[in-house]
């Protein structure tokens, strides 16, 4: 037996483009190893960071792991357009087809699962137990595995950069193309343990966001009256709870058929790789509603704030949410009317499709109505605020478009397809969590960011994206296909290299963003936000300092209407002294979530290239790891009551120095 | 299954709602068996005996060994129990239809 | 999981200290998710059940003896482990073991079955590589008795965690946890016995 399964020497890619990123990967991780032994900061970051158990660190890690897949992401991106732009006219370009393949899978993969998905849940986990006035989420460690599983999944990804090869399938990766027979290599291996990986902790993370939200808010708050944000986080939550499963299922499937020749989707002996499609579609497309929901959150919450009024409709901005979510599990089969099923199914799916459109369409009018007769700040959340309403209608009006099934027959898999789906995706969800980003900043790091640099990279984004994006709606109407490797028509080109243009003003657009993050913390005690409400904000997370104390809250407030924090100051309740504090009970920072972490990416990796001793040793780690940390003794402690009143006494004195 | 109150014991079932439950549950398992292995029945009420003995069953366990109940506390756990029951029709009875109707389109 | 055991109140919901409720509640829903992945599963099978490629059908290899015997192992350690729970919360740390290592046995008993099942259908030919109906019988059953193995390790985690330390309140939610997951599985196991056996063999 060999002992190291299917890895060997010639598993490293020789392609000059891989040796190069290889090369700039490693001086850059050198680097950062010297830069953080030579501060003698390994300590430090093991036992306040990768251990932490807070929801605010942690989410802080999610963010940090977000913007690390969005460079490999974008890069990605940027290869593409510029391959597409150089090969016309019967030149190949510089990127051969197999490198080609692997590039689009990993972008949609990347983009989806290890940028949109972190980015999501590191601003849930930010905000929400502070917007409901918890000091933590129920499971702590829980939480903390949630993070390393997902760092698990994107270190394979990375991975397979260098070792092997990456999926050359789509990210849908459909059977039969990523079956054994027509893709025998590694890549899809490593697309399969890296999405399930990863997708058990986002199962977690939904479960123990559900607990929290359900059992721990403040006493008095009823759910009708939590923050808006945390309402659809939550109705997110529900949704990978209820639709994770499904690509658990899916990909276990595809993995029987890969490893032990059974026939879920196999051409052969029955086999029906229709049925992959449907499952995958079945999460699909939940999905893209958990990462679109939160984000609507996110304006919610900025317009209100910038207008300095209260949110208009915020029950049927609730209820609409609940619509969304459920009506999100009835439209799957829209991906696929291609597929040929029977007229009344896709009669169903189309109108149930374009049902989905009302609910979202209530929403649109209520950010309208607050913000109708309010005093709009045009800060760059706001920016990001507008730019998403305009952008996202006109991505939602070709996805009307595209419901209607005879209209899909003839669009589908072209590059309106492509433009709709960017359109809705990054005008909807990351404008959503870049908006995100600049609204809680100041409260996650206690710092204020360079706001002229922020509308810089709006409107980069904003302009690139409408130069990148509608050359592709003209392409698809020209007939163009999508997952092209070059392209021999004359009338195409034009666009393709407008297209690519734009991705180069996305690209100054993300450039900015990390110039702003870095001139933030050069000029960072210049910047500092003293009072913990920089915005006049309305939810309980800016009645906190900047950032808030470990234990959130020394005293849990008691709640009784939504926008809290403004009655707070309208009553004149806010920023009191207490008399007196009780002790505070807090879990223990462990251990245990990057080890469990580090012992999963070595059964994925050991699965991938059929190492089979090494994953059987690591699945019963695994086993053995977690009943440790079962019976893990000192798992908790308290804050003592004088030096809660310490901290929180110099917290109230910088409030009143302003 | 509400498992607030460790001192009180309602919640948790006591031997004879367990023995109740026990004895529901094996008439009901009785039942389709015999019917099947004696083929008691033409295809159509079998296959109506079975769906109905199993949902039946079904909630007999929920009521008994799960204690799923609308009280205060064991709300929510039902609750749960019933949207995710609602996905699951949606998403079985919708796959089973999409894919069956495909395979009519196929004209096997 | 952030458990402990100190006595305070927790009128105000102040702190973490009703982790037992939490944790039964988050296990639920991770149940809830169990719930749908094996409803995949269901789903993938009433699709692929008719494509036996030529092979063996339902009808052909189901031996409803066998099944029946696996069925009634289950349902007796479903009120076995009731039995165990009864004890838990009177605190009768012997009987909460016994009724463990009864439960166990039948549990054991059910895989068995199942174990001499699968092996005799593979040595059969018929195992799971060799059409599409197979293989959605062999994954949903299997996957049933994989749930059903992982409970029955966690039974021995149990048994040793309630000899050595008694039943603490930390012990007790963690029993009523492996409870829901147990008789979970048997209802999952109604719907297996219903939709594929006696179906299949009708």
């Amino acid at each position: 037996m060999n002992l190291l399964g299917k890895l060997s020497w010639d598993s490293i890619p020789h392609d000059p483009i891989v040796i190069g990123t290889l090369i700039v990967i490693a001086i850059g991780g050198a680097a950062l190893f010297g830069l953080i032994t030579k501060l003698q900061k390994w300590g430090w970051l093991w036992r306040e960071w990768l251990t932490s158990v807070d929801h605010k660190r942690l989410g802080i890690m999610y963010i940090i792991l977000a913007f690390v897949m969005l460079i490999r992401g974008f890069a990605d991106a940027i290869m593409m357009r510029t391959q597409l732009a150089v090969a016309t006219n019967g030149s190949e370009g510089y990127l051969p087809p197999h490198h080609y393949d692997q590039i689009f899978t990993a972008h949609g993969v990347i983009m989806i699962i290890f940028m949109a998905m972190p980015f999501m849940i590191g601003l849930m986990n930010i905000v929400v137990p502070l917007q409901i006035g918890a000091r933590d989420v129920a499971f702590p460690f829980l939480n903390n595995l949630s993070f390393w599983l997902a760092v698990s999944g994107a270190v394979l990804v990375n991975i397979s950069l260098g070792l092997g090869e990456f999926a050359m399938t789509g990210w849908v990766a459909y059977p039969p193309l990523s079956g054994l027979e027509f893709s025998p290599g590694v890549g899809v291996d490593y697309y399969i343990w890296a999405l399930q990986i990863s997708g058990i902790g986002t199962t977690l993370t939904g479960v123990n966001f559900l607990v929290t939200v359900i059992k721990m808010r403040a006493p008095g708050m009823k759910l009708m009256q939590m923050p808006i944000f945390t309402w659809t986080c939550t109705w997110a939550n529900v949704l990978i709870v209820a639709s994770f499963p499904i690509l658990t299922a899916a990909l276990a499937m595809l993995t029987l058929d890969r490893y032990l020749d059974f026939h879920f989707f196999t051409n052969d002996l029955g086999g029906n790789s229709m049925m992959y499609i449907n499952l995958f579609w079945a999460w699909g497309h939940p999905e893209v509603y958990i990462l679109v929901l939160p984000a609507f959150g996110i304006f919610s919450e900025i317009v209100s704030t910038y207008t300095g009024k209260r949110l208009f409709g915020y029950k049927s901005m609730v209820y609409a949410s609940g619509a969304i979510s459920i009506l999100g599990f009835i439209v799957w089969l829209h991906h696929f009317f291609t597929m040929g099923s029977s007229a009344s199914v896709n009669a169903f799916f189309g109108i149930m499709t374009m049902i989905i459109a009302v609910p979202t369409g209530v929403k649109l009018f209520n950010w309208l109505f607050t913000m109708y007769k309010g005093r709009v700040r045009m800060e760059p959340p706001m920016l990001w605020t507008i730019g998403f309403i305009i952008t996202f209608s006109v991505g939602g009006m070709t996805g009307v478009l595209l419901a209607i099934p005879g209209a899909d027959y003839v669009l589908h898999n072209s590059l309106f397809l492509i433009a709709h789906f960017h359109n809705t995706i990054i005008g909807g969800a990351v404008f959503g969590y870049l908006a995100g980003f600049a609204f809680w900043f100041p409260k996650a790091m206690g710092f204020h960011l360079n706001p002229k640099i922020g509308k810089f990279s709006f409107w980069c984004w904003f302009i690139g994206f409408f130069v990148a994006f509608m050359p592709l709606y003209v392409l698809g109407f020209l007939g163009m296909t999508r997952r092209l490797n070059h392209t021999d028509n004359p009338d195409w080109n034009i666009w393709l290299y407008i297209a690519a243009g734009g991705a180069f003003i996305i690209a100054l657009g993300i450039a900015a963003q990390f110039v702003q993050l870095i001139l933030g913390f050069i000029q960072k005690d210049k910047n500092l936000d003293k009072t913990g409400d920089p915005w006049n904000g309305h939810t309980l997370e800016w009645s906190l300092s900047s950032p808030p104390q470990f234990y959130n809250f020394a005293k849990i407030p008691h709640v009784d209407d939504i926008d809290t924090f403004t009655d707070m100051k309208e009553k004149g309740t806010a920023y009191k002294r207490e008399e007196s504090y009780e002790p505070i009970h807090m879990p223990s920072n462990t251990n245990a979530g990057p080890i469990m972490g580090a012992i999963a990416t070595a059964f994925g990796f050991a699965m991938i290239w059929h190492i089979w001793w090494l994953a059987g040793a690591s699945f019963i780690g695994l086993i053995v790891a977690f009943i440790m940390r079962a019976y893990a003794k000192d798992t908790d402690y308290y804050v003592q009551p004088d030096e809660v009143a310490r901290i929180e006494n110099a917290h109230l004195d910088n409030v009143a120095k302003g | 299954m509400s498992q607030h109150d460790h001192d009180s014991h309602d919640a948790h079932g006591s031997v004879s709602s367990y023995v109740v439950g026990f004895v529901l549950s094996v008439v009901l398992t009785v039942i389709p068996f015999w019917a099947v292995m004696t083929s008691a029945f033409d295809r159509a009420t079998l296959f109506a005996v079975i769906v109905v003995t199993a949902v039946v069953q079904i909630f007999v366990h929920l009521k008994y060994f799960l204690h799923l109940n609308f009280t205060k506390e064991g709300k929510l756990d039902t609750l749960s129990f019933i949207f995710t029951a609602i996905i699951i029709v949606m998403v079985v009875a919708l796959s089973i239809w999409i894919i069956y109707e495909s395979v009519l389109m196929m004209m096997y | 999981m952030s458990t402990n055991m100190s006595a305070h109140a927790d009128a105000h919901h102040e702190e973490h200290h009703d982790t037992g409720r939490n944790t039964t509640f988050g296990f639920w829903i991770y149940l809830m998710t169990d719930c749908i992945l094996f409803s995949c599963f269901f789903a993938t099978y009433a699709v692929l059940f008719m494509n036996t490629a030529g092979g063996v059908s339902g009808k052909d290899i189901f031996d409803l003896t066998l099944v029946g015997g696996g069925t009634a192992a289950l349902l007796f350690s479903s009120i076995t482990f009731g039995f165990a729970m009864i004890s838990a919360y009177k605190k009768n740390k012997g009987g909460t073991l016994f009724w463990l290592a009864v439960t166990f046995v039948f549990g054991a008993v059910f895989l068995g079955l199942e174990v001499y099942e699968f092996h005799h259908l593979i040595h059969a030919g018929h195992g799971p590589d060799k059409s599409a109906f197979l293989t959605a019988f062999f994954s949903l059953v299997g996957l049933h008795g994989f749930h059903v193995t992982a409970g029955m390790i966690w039974i021995i985690v149990m048994f040793c965690e309630v000899s050595k330390s008694g039943l603490e309140n930390r012990t007790v939610t963690r029993l009523s946890c492996l409870s829901l997951f147990w008789h979970f599985l048997d209802v999952i196991w109604i719907c297996v016995f219903s939709f594929v056996y006696l179906m299949g063999a009708m």
